[in-house]
């Protein structure tokens, strides 16, 4: 065991931790923090997607301790200090781009994390830009929406 | 005040998601109880074998290890159960073998439950189950469709020559009556390709049992909590059913694969018991590829007779259909009820014979996926009409419009009575959507950059609304079909809702919570939705079958008719007046012709605060339910236009345009519906162009056991789709005047794309998946 030390949506935490542990069981099952989900075993579906340094990241590919010293945001933490939603969840919920919500919340983190980096212009650029996230319910069409709207929101 | 709120047809944004998008959504494995334990299971590695022994002696001592248990331990209780009973050609029942909840003796595919392990933690439980030894012998695998009737091997004892049934509908002499006399045939043998459900939720289940109460409580990932509570208590484990909560919370999308029961959550209730503590297991990808219900995979010939006018006039279909190992829940129900008496279409087709052998082979089962049955019917009618049109040369729409059914009802030869439909509707309004007047021009422009395109149609129906029980009963269900709902109205007329129905990605919070503030007139905010947990919920079959709206939202009209009449006679005592002047409008007990009103809120008080009650004539409280059980299917239907570009050098396939035009008759939530809709083409194209589910015909090794192997849909391999419901024909009868939306899209397109990418290399035949390699090679050929 080892003590990992990070900042968890603005506010320090510590932990105890064994060194295999990945990232994605230690926000689940350390912090509780459930709002961030596994969907495969090969990095493959995204929506264990959270931000790492302001990043988006796979938190089921990397492991915990890599986290040391930074500063880690889940879906659990992007709403505003007054608990309003952040631009990219309401364009979201006014898009319909959920429907089960599974792969919601690593959707939301990879799509602030596009709108932040890259060109975003076009719809062929967001489609290409979530192409690490998988969404078995809505064919994406409402996905793209929702990005395009968010994204407007957040400039 | 007190409009009538019009929330039909208003594309009110979800009032679930708040909790999706925030993080706070409760699935399955979000759930940790006091106590918990987590399970793994180990699987079997063989497609096919005997298990000599087991030995978990060196696991047993393993570090954290609470208990492991093996198939020696199941044999007491029951198997699970097959949901409907399919009566071969010669009279003779199917051949049920038992599907164990834990492998008993032999293994049948690869991923078959062998054993237990109940440990302190996951890791402690995934070490021990690393220490389990088992002797195999390997026996010969049964996987190639085409050959399993003449296999080496015998998946079971009980059916030798691996036929589960072989099954027959229709009328074979005046089939074969109509090709004798046909002017033109056309045929066509396809694979209607393998596919792994997906939900990007993984299965999960958390068992606990209360010694004190004797009581089992069941957290599971599952479409139908009440089914999966009467089959396991009454048909696997003996528990009494009152005994037993199972609770399906926020479910991360079934698409069929979580209706069934499995073996994983019927072992962990039986072991919750043994171990005194709650035991939670979460598949992971690889293990949900191994043992998640599988859908589709048929074999299948289907042969179409013509007049010289070009009208369908005997249409013959023989089906080999997979069932995997074990027949699941309502496997057999899917390539027979669900399939062949879909066969008919949208056409006239007096003359139709589908012949079915079902068999066994050392996969996973097989069982109903988004669709169930229904992709499988259209695929085949929709493949075979366009060969018919092209080898004609008539316009497949215009080949199509000549033989649309127009008169209804519409009793087909395949057994079902279509109420009402309008297919010329949706045709014509795809194809001017899909502008397909452009398309020689398009296809030029095509040309001059050395890309071939295409078009290609399909027109789909579907029966959904999940069915009256008396027909389905005469089918061979085994169970009914019919749901439940109750309307709580409570003292200070804010309303809760219970439905039998479970949402899963559908909306029923916000779908259901509109039809019940429309009812009543009353604002949104004041209807709440429960689902999902037998001990809130008195009943429900669940959701599936596109039914939700129009059984389960039905059964809650009609505990809303109740709850109006007794408003109604609650509101004539505070007015004194007869019950029979009294009018409900927009909230409003009115006494007709006059001033006198009383609002829904007062009615709703008075109900629980009987002082001036008519204490003669009604009880207090204003609680009622209802359960539903409707006269018919519903046939939602529609036509579909896909367009491809397809690099004959590469065999790569673009999809240049998609339009779907469907009819759900009466729409609710129209955002909601064409959420539905984009959602089912996506599956039905990720069939059609990418997902394709293999194991080696050897071994039996499941090669696409991953998503690394198997390809599921991207954003970026999808096109924007053009999406219109037309205003439609609404259902003749259910009061909704609803149909079901949730299949649409998976039903109709994979025959629209492999039409469009035949036709734009000028062949027959492209096998699905349309992947490069397939498209390349029927490029080739035809070159």
């Amino acid at each position: 065991m080892a003590l990992l030390t990070l900042t968890v949506n603005g506010t320090s935490v510590s932990r105890e931790v064994a060194p295999g542990t990945l990232l994605s069981d230690f926000i689940r099952e350390h912090l509780r923090l459930t709002g961030t989900h596994v969907g495969c075993d090969t990095g493959q579906c995204g929506a264990c997607t959270v931000h790492l340094d302001g990043r988006a990241v796979k938190s089921c590919s990397m492991l915990a301790a890599q986290a040391e010293g930074r500063s880690l945001t889940t879906i659990e933490g992007i709403a505003g200090a007054d608990g309003a939603m952040h631009p990219m969840q309401v364009a979201f919920n006014q898009c319909h781009g959920l429907q089960c919500g599974f792969c919601t919340p690593g959707m939301v983190m990879s799509a602030i994390d596009l709108v932040q980096h890259h060109d975003c212009s076009s719809e062929a650029q967001v489609r290409e830009g979530l192409e690490g996230n998988f969404c078995r319910c809505t064919g994406y069409q409402n996905i793209v929406k929702a990005v395009q709207q968010g994204a407007k929101a957040m400039a | 005040m007190n409009a009538r709120q019009g929330f039909i047809g208003q594309s009110v944004v979800r009032r679930e998601d708040g909790r999706f998008l925030t993080g706070r959504g409760q699935y399955t494995d979000d759930i940790t109880l006091p106590g918990q334990t987590y399970a793994v299971f180990l699987r079997s590695p063989h497609a096919h074998a005997k298990i000599s022994s087991v030995n978990t002696a060196a696991a047993a001592k393993a570090p954290g290890v609470i208990a492991i248990y093996t198939g020696e331990h199941f044999r007491a209780v029951g198997g699970l159960p097959c949901g409907w009973l399919i009566n071969s050609m010669d009279g003779s029942p199917m051949k049920e073998p038992k599907h164990p909840v834990l492998a008993d003796g032999k293994v049948r595919y690869v991923g078959d439950r062998v054993a237990l392990v109940v440990a302190e933690t996951l890791e402690q439980a995934k070490a021990a189950r690393d220490l389990i030894e088992v002797d195999y012998e390997v026996l010969p695998a049964v996987i190639d469709l085409a050959t399993v009737n003449q296999a080496a091997a015998a998946v079971h004892d009980e059916a030798p020559d691996n036929r589960c049934y072989l099954w027959q509908i229709g009328d074979k002499e005046g089939v074969d009556a109509a090709f004798a006399t046909a002017a033109h045939v056309s045929k066509l043998t396809f694979r209607n390709n393998r596919l792994v459900p997906n939900a990007i939720e993984p299965r999960a289940a958390n068992a606990s049992y209360n010694p004190a109460s004797d009581e089992y409580t069941l957290y599971v990932a599952n479409q139908n909590p009440h089914v999966e509570r009467l089959l396991m208590c009454a048909f696997v484990l003996g528990i009494p059913e009152h005994k037993m909560r199972v609770v399906a919370p926020d479910v991360g999308g079934g698409f069929g694969s979580k209706i069934f029961l499995y073996g994983e959550e019927t072992a962990l209730v039986w072991a919750s018991k043994q171990v005194k503590r709650p035991i939670k297991w979460t598949a992971e990808r690889s293990e949900a590829f191994l043992s998640d219900a599988h859908g589709r995979d048929h074999l299948t010939t289907a042969e179409l007779a013509l007049d010289k006018d070009g009208r369908f006039t005997g249409f013959r279909v023989n089906t080999t259909a997979n069932l995997g190992a074990y027949l699941s829940t309502f496997s057999s129900a899917v390539p027979t009820i669900l399939y062949a008496t879909l066969l008919a279409g949208q056409y006239t087709t007096p003359k139709i014979v589908c012949t079915v052998n079902a068999v066994f082979t050392n996969t996973a089962p097989v069982d109903a996926y988004r669709g169930a049955g229904r992709p499988e019917a259209t695929y085949t009618v929709e493949r075979i009409v366009e060969t018919a049109a092209r080898e004609l040369g008539i316009d497949p729409a215009e080949l199509r419009r000549r033989n649309f059914i127009r008169s209804f009802p519409y009793a087909t030869p395949v057994g079902l009575t279509y109420d009402t439909g309008d297919y010329d509707a949706t045709m014509n309004r795809a194809v001017e959507l899909a502008d397909v007047a452009g398309f020689e021009a398009r296809r030029k422009a095509s040309e001059a950059k050395g890309l071939k395109r295409g078009i290609g149609y399909s027109a789909y129906i579907e029966a959904c609304g999940i069915a009256p029980s008396s027909v389905a009963g005469a089918l061979g269900a085994r169970a009914g079909l019919f749901e439940a709902g109750e309307v709580r109205v409570h003292p200070t007329g804010k309303v809760t809702i219970f439905t039998g129905s479970h949402s899963h990605g559908q909306g029923h919070e916000t779908t259901f919570a509109q039809v019940v503030a429309d009812r009543l007139g009353i604002p949104l905010e004041d209807v709440s939705i429960e689902h999902g947990d037998t001990g809130k919920i008195l009943f429900g079959m669940g959701t599936y079958g596109s039914r939700s709206l129009a059984v389960g939202g039905t059964a809650i009209v009609k505990a809303l008719d109740k709850v109006i009449a007794k408003g109604k006679k609650i509101a004539a005592h505070l007015m004194e007046a007869a019950d029979t002047d009294v009018v409900f409008e927009n909230g409003v007990f009115k006494v007709e012709g006059t001033d006198k009103n009383v609002p829904f809120a007062s009615v709703a008080l008075t109900a629980y605060v009987p002082h001036n009650f008519p204490h003669d004539k009604l009880e207090p409280g204003l609680n009622e339910n209802a359960f539903y059980d409707p006269s018919n299917f519903t046939y939602p239907a529609g036509a579909y236009v896909c367009e491809v570009e397809v690099d004959p050098a590469t065999g790569t396939v673009r999809i240049d345009r998609f339009t779907a035009c469907d009819d759900f008759g009466n729409v609710i939530n129209p955002m909601i519906v064409e959420g539905q809709v984009h959602g089912g083409l996506v599956q039905g194209l990720g069939q059609a162009l990418l997902e394709n589910c293999v194991y080696d015909p050897e071994s039996g090794q499941l090669l696409s056991g991953s998503y690394m192997d198997y390809a599921m849909p991207r954003a970026d391999d999808m096109p924007h789709f053009t999406v219109e419901t037309v205003k439609g024909t609404p259902c003749t009868h259910n009061p909704l005047g609803v149909k079901g939306c949730g299949e649409a899209g998976a039903i109709g397109s994979p025959p629209a794309l492999i039409n469009a990418i035949c036709h734009a290399l000028g062949v027959k035949d492209v096998p699905m998946p349309a992947s490069p390699y397939n498209v390349w090679k029927a490029a080739q050929a035809a070159a």
